[in-house]
């Protein structure tokens, strides 16, 4: 596809996005076996093209809402790499003070709807917030991402029906990694093209390589100007793969070895690194740069993590109700 | 005798009783080729193959659905939920459909079917894949509730449930699974509906049910060092209660404590509280305390963890409370 179209700095971008996307998400990783962060913990390693090539194309006040493995797109909106670590440490400073935990990362500021647990519980979300757009006259679109495993939820096919009757200003995006958990996509159904799915309810729909950042980019954007003109949802399927297990815990035994390597040969990082190289955009020394920064802003997110404190026990009785007086149960 | 894993004797159970009967089968996500989520499963796929122990996509309406419809049609599906946070996707099929078939039509149809996995908080999960909804299933006529505390318990009740002719929640925990405990070698059952006093005691009674069970024993182990004797009973059953056991207890006792993982309102303690001051209300020499959860979602962060689940010092201190001591 036409690399060529996008400008140097843009590059840059992507590519100090993306590594800031994958250092991170290492370092929560090593942070886990350490059992500094704790609960289920779900790395985007692997996938983050598919976040990046969405941050290129959003504006301030479009919306965003996944599922639970959602460190990732919150920075994407602009949360801080340290409201995202001290949310993974359950410290009263993170982004959603340590209440949701990694799972659950929320910033209303950010237009950043939520990590959601309960799987395919955000996908009829994401057609709400779009409905709120659409009934409030404004013209902001909500990208609404999902797993593969998603899709075979009835509130999947029942958000769709209703997002294309309603023509609402929603982008659908599959997060195909092949994997829900140890099932593999074509162990659920007959429909192993995701996007198809969307043809049921005449929806456009396509699917796209999810390793390549200008792919993710460009379907992206059509699918997100048919929103802002009123035109109505679209499903996306961007094919991707997570290199790690499903969650810490997963030794991930129901996939080959040669199979992982074989994505990483087409790592979304690496490509981009590529074509700056390539096109001589800069010199080892300004990649040294980036690196280190890189380094940098998660060696800080991890210092500000720790050195901030848990929630005070009378936190429970906080962020229940709208009202601070609800008279709880307390025997 | 044997030790085995809580795990294991739910394995078990459920393989000794697919072994007996063909119209028994296994669904669920991972129950198969993954060997089950929390390794409950584990070999099963191998010695009953893909006939029998069905690995599912994540559809859990879907699936109860079929469960129910399979057993209105003479099997006997064991429906595994990864959790029973995930079961609230499917349970119009479970409260709307098994708890409702029997009786709608006029008895012609029985649903012989058994939903089970594990309930309740398992450390820093935040409050989606924290909840415990025995008492929301056991408030519905048609259903029968069991949350076994020990791999002996879950076993034999595994049977009965699979056995029985109605549709049964059956409630594990994750944070039990691995937990040890003496299982005999041979067949035997534990009747649905009957409590277990786990330890006697003359001073005070406590009443609790599955995973927290363990807090309990401790709790009295403490406050026996304190020269209190609890005598604590295991539900075992939350829908039917036995209610006999409890009340003929507290007549020995004259002193009650409820400790349950669960929200305040409406849940087993308050259910069990109404009955004993009813049917008790001459022998109490105090009233009736309860340890539950605090009325909030739990969230993430361990200090708020700590301060929401039910504990050995707040067993301890609503003991003494009952018993007027400090
Ligand atoms: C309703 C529901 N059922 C089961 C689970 C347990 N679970 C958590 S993640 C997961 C797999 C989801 O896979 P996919 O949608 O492909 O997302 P991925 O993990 O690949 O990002 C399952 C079964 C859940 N959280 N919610
Ligand atoms: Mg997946």
């Amino acid at each position: 596809m036409g690399k060529l179209k996008f400008s140097k700095d843009q590059y840059l971008k992507w590519y100090e996005e993306m590594l800031l996307y994958r250092k991170f998400e290492e370092k929560a990783g090593q942070l886990y076996i350490q059992q500094k962060i704790r609960g289920f913990c779900h790395l985007y390693i692997g996938q983050e093209a598919l976040v990046a090539g969405a941050a290129s194309v959003l504006l301030k006040d479009d919306n965003m809402i996944t599922a639970y493995r959602d460190h990732v797109h919150p920075m994407a909106k602009g949360v801080t790499p340290r409201a995202v670590m001290a949310e993974l440490f359950a410290k009263s400073t993170g982004c959603s003070k340590g209440k949701g935990g990694s799972m659950h990362m929320f910033s209303k500021e950010h237009r950043f709807f939520g990590g959601h647990g309960i799987v395919g519980g955000q996908i009829p979300l994401g057609a709400g917030i779009a409905f709120a757009d659409k009934f409030l006259g404004n013209d902001n679109v909500t990208l609404c991402y999902m797993g593969d495993g998603a899709v075979r939820q009835g509130a999947f096919h029942e958000a769709l029906n209703m997002a294309m009757t309603w023509k609402l200003p929603v982008v659908f995006i599959i997060e195909n990694n092949n994997y829900a958990m140890g099932t593999s996509v074509e162990r659920t159904s007959n429909i192993t093209d995701l996007y198809k799915l969307g043809h049921a309810y005449e929806m456009p729909s396509s699917a796209m390589d999810g390793m390549t950042v200008e792919d993710v980019h460009f379907a992206i954007e059509e699918a997100v100007l048919r929103a802002r003109k009123g035109d109505g949802p679209t499903l996306l399927e961007m094919k991707t793969y997570r290199y790690r297990g499903h969650s810490m815990s997963d030794p991930a035994k129901y996939r080959t070895k040669e199979e992982v390597e074989e994505y990483k040969a087409q790592d979304p990082i690496q490509k981009v690194l590529k074509t700056i190289i390539e096109n001589k955009w800069a010199s080892d020394e300004e990649l040294e740069t980036i690196n280190n920064r890189v380094k940098d802003v998660v060696e800080d997110s991890v210092t500000f993590a720790e050195e901030s404190p848990y929630p005070e026990a009378s936190e429970l009785y906080t962020d229940v109700y709208a009202e601070a007086d609800y008279p709880y149960i307390v025997d | 005798m044997r030790t085995i894993q809580f795990r294991e004797a739910l394995r078990e159970a459920m393989s000794e009783e697919m072994r007996k009967d063909p119209t028994i089968f296994l669904m669920g996500e991972e129950v198969a080729q993954y060997d089950g989520a929390y390794k409950v499963s584990q070999g099963m796929l191998a010695e009953f193959g893909e006939k029998r122990v069905i690995d599912t996509p994540i559809a859990e309406l879907g699936f109860a659905g079929i469960g129910v419809g399979a057993a209105m049609n003479g099997l006997r599906p064991i429906i595994e939920f990864m959790t029973f946070n995930f079961s609230l996707v499917a349970i119009d099929q479970i409260i709307n459909s098994a708890a409702k078939i029997t009786s709608m039509s006029g008895g012609q149809f029985s649903v012989p079917i058994v939903f089970r996995g594990p309930t309740g908080s398992a450390g820093m999960l935040s409050s989606q894949h924290s909840q415990a909804f025995e008492n929301w299933y056991a408030n519905c006529p048609g259903l029968k509730v069991i949350v076994p505390s020990n791999p002996n318990d879950a076993k034999g009740l595994l049977k009965s449930a699979i056995r029985d002719n109605n549709p049964v929640i059956f409630m594990e925990s994750e944070q039990m699974y691995g937990d040890k405990g003496e299982v005999p070698d041979g067949e035997y059952l534990i009747p649905i509906g009957v409590a277990d006093i786990k330890r006697k005691g003359k001073d005070v009674t406590i009443v609790s049910f599955g995973k927290i069970m363990k807090v309990v024993l401790n709790a009295a182990e403490e406050l026996s060092k304190e020269g209190i004797d609890a005598e604590v009973i295991d539900l075992r059953t939350v829908r039917p209660i036995d209610y006999a056991t409890v009340i003929e207890s507290v007549k020995k006792t004259n002193r009650l404590v409820l400790v349950e993982e669960s929200w305040p309102l409406g849940n087993i303690s308050t259910e069990v509280a109404f009955k004993v001051q009813k049917d008790a209300f001459d022998y109490l020499d105090a009233p009736i305390k309860r340890v539950n959860c605090m009325d909030v979602p739990l969230p993430y962060a361990p200090s708020l963890i700590e301060a929401f689940l039910p504990n050995i010092e707040r067993v301890v201190k609503e003991v003494k409370s009952v018993m007027y001591r400090k």
